[in-house]
């Protein structure tokens, strides 16, 4: 099972740091979305892109987790020489990571 | 309870313009907000103010207040606006010039400047997020404005404008500067201005939060993008919030495009940095209460830092780049022939770049090759991109691109080249005394 099909997500960016949401559809995906999208996870999904640390909130309130990528664009959006200065198009790759059907 | 109505007419300086006047018809608004500035934008518009000082505010500005000034006037619609960029005053004025020209009286205009804070960064060599400091950059240096809060535009309000133009305010100070006008909240009371501020956050990208920047047809399907329409938010006077848009407009507002737009360019949801308060979402609660109708809850606060974000924008490089595509049979095996041949030539004929990236659009170009598929695409598109100390020096990078039109693999075609100049930002705090914010009123 890939992550698209129980969560959503959304890139955003500041400077040379990338946030990427995942959120569950259903609030009872969370605790799964919780154990198995680990920052470890994220960054090894987002390797071509994910070279500094990678930080996880929690967000039970809403049933999200925020992943804080740092030095993932380039040098930052205004310098950068990639295609997706802004990496807008993360949240894309990190929704096509494999999953264990959930329990 | 009192409720206040906010609409968000522009979620970036390129915008569309009639969603905002449909919200300035339809919206039953109190207040329509054009948010217009990114990071950079600003140092763009003061690079324009060089070159003619009564210029360096949204190129925009004009459209958009022809378009929605009459329909503000007539519905008691108040505007506030960062499109002042570089020069608040320069926008006032000229959107006094343009009430002039539609005969449209009682236009009450406020320009709020100081947000540059220049002479303090060159005083103090404060350090930047880049890990220079600020006399590092020298005279590459063409802008450096403060984030400034939501104070000078509750005062705009109180001496009666129902124009405020601003600079680099904080996004959501726009939307928070008529909430405490309105509600009379205190600027020490972290709550209501925690809850300020998710107002602000989530209102701000316009758009992207009544489905605009969500859809993936099949899985998460919205209609009527074409005709997206813009946000409402209904704010209480206890900060609580629903949000909505115009009946019959295209788009949806979910709880999902909510969650969305809540966490979008958020770090620790606990601590959301303002100028006027730390927010914290942690507490946010989202429901459906209707249709196109989602309640948000909640939302905290903590004493503001006293610490201001500043924009430097600097000129840092000169970025060169080359395209060029190639199909059917073998293509992948043509573009990756043809990024060697560039690869080479650059060497060869000595281009000198401190960084370069050679990328084929439709394969690895995104997110690197590990995470490209097996299986050729149809076509891919060769991209060369280095940056360089001279603009002279980068043209040559998509020169290189442009003569394998001649001289490289077979069937190459639509090649395209550009060179251009990078002003980027770099960032550093500067205490809050150090932006001097004033108020002036531009007449009726």
């Amino acid at each position: 099972m890939k992550l698209r099909a129980i969560a959503h997500s959304r890139t955003g960016d500041k400077g040379n740091t990338s946030n990427i949401s995942v959120i569950a559809y259903e609030a009872k995906h969370y605790p799964f979305l919780r154990e198995q999208v680990t920052a470890e996870r994220v960054k090894a999904v987002l390797a071509g892109v994910a070279r500094g640390a990678v930080t996880r909130y929690e967000m039970p309130n809403v049933g999200a987790l925020n992943f804080v990528i740092e030095g993932a664009l380039g040098g930052g959006v205004t310098r950068s020489l990639a295609l997706d200065a802004h990496g807008k198009s993360l949240s894309s790759a990190l929704l096509d990571l494999d999953l264990p059907e959930p329990g | 309870m009192k409720t206040i109505r906010i609409g968000a007419g522009a979620g970036y300086s390129g915008d569309r313009i009639e969603p905002a006047i449909e919200l300035a018809e339809k919206g039953d608004l109190d207040y329509l907000v054009f948010e217009c500035l990114a990071e950079r934008t600003i140092a763009l518009a003061q690079q324009a103010r060089m070159s003619d000082p009564r210029g360096g505010y949204d190129p925009l500005l004009g459209e958009r207040m022809r378009a929605v000034l009459p329909i503000c006037a007539r519905n008691g619609v108040k505007i506030i606006t960062n499109m002042g960029a570089a020069n608040p005053a320069g926008a006032a004025q000229a959107t006094r010039d343009i009430a002039r020209a539609l005969r449209l009286s009682g236009v009450r205009i406020a320009a709020v400047s100081g947000d540059d804070v220049m002479s303090w960064l060159r005083e103090n060599d404060a350090p930047l997020d880049n890990g220079a400091t600020f006399s590092a950059l020298g005279n590459r240096v063409v802008s450096a404005n403060a984030y400034i809060g939501a104070r000078p535009i509750v005062e705009a309000l109180a001496l009666g404008a129902n124009v405020v133009i601003t600079g680099r305010a904080a996004d959501p100070a726009l939307f928070m500067g008529p909430l405490l006008h309105e509600f009379g909240w205190a600027m020490d009371d972290w709550t209501m201005l925690g809850r300020g501020t998710l107002v602000g956050h989530l209102l701000e990208c316009a758009g992207q939060i009544t489905g605009g920047y969500f859809a993936d047809p099949g899985v998460k399907d919205i209609p009527g993008l074409a005709r997206l329409g813009f946000p409402i938010g209904e704010v209480r006077a206890d900060g609580d919030l629903v949000v909505t848009k115009v009946a019959g407009s295209g788009g949806r507002v979910t709880p999902q495009t909510v969650k969305e737009q809540l966490l979008y360019e958020i770090h620790d949801p606990r601590a959301y940095f303002q100028p006027d308060v730390v927010a914290d979402f942690s507490d946010v609660q989202v429901d459906h209460v209707g249709a196109d109708r989602v309640r948000v809850s909640g939302g905290k606060g903590a004493p503001k830092t006293r610490l201001l974000k500043t924009s430097v924008g600097y000129v840092d490089s000169y970025i060169g780049e080359g395209q060029i595509s190639y199909a059917g049979p073998n293509a992948v095996a043509r573009g990756r022939l043809a990024l060697d041949i560039v690869r080479e030539r650059l060497a060869l004929t000595g281009v000198r770049m401190t960084e370069a990236r050679f990328d084929l659009i439709g394969v690895d170009s995104l997110h690197g090759p590990a995470a490209s598929r097996a299986g050729d695409p149809y076509e891919v598109r060769v991209r060369v991109a280095g940056r360089a100390e001279s603009l002279a020096e980068a043209a040559r990078i998509g020169a290189e691109v442009e003569t394998l039109y001649t001289n490289g693999p077979a069937g190459g075609g639509g090649a395209w080249k550009s060179a251009r100049e990078i002003v980027a930002v770099a960032s550093a705090l500067v205490p809050e005394t150090a932006a001097t914010p004033i108020v002036t009123i531009k007449g009726e």
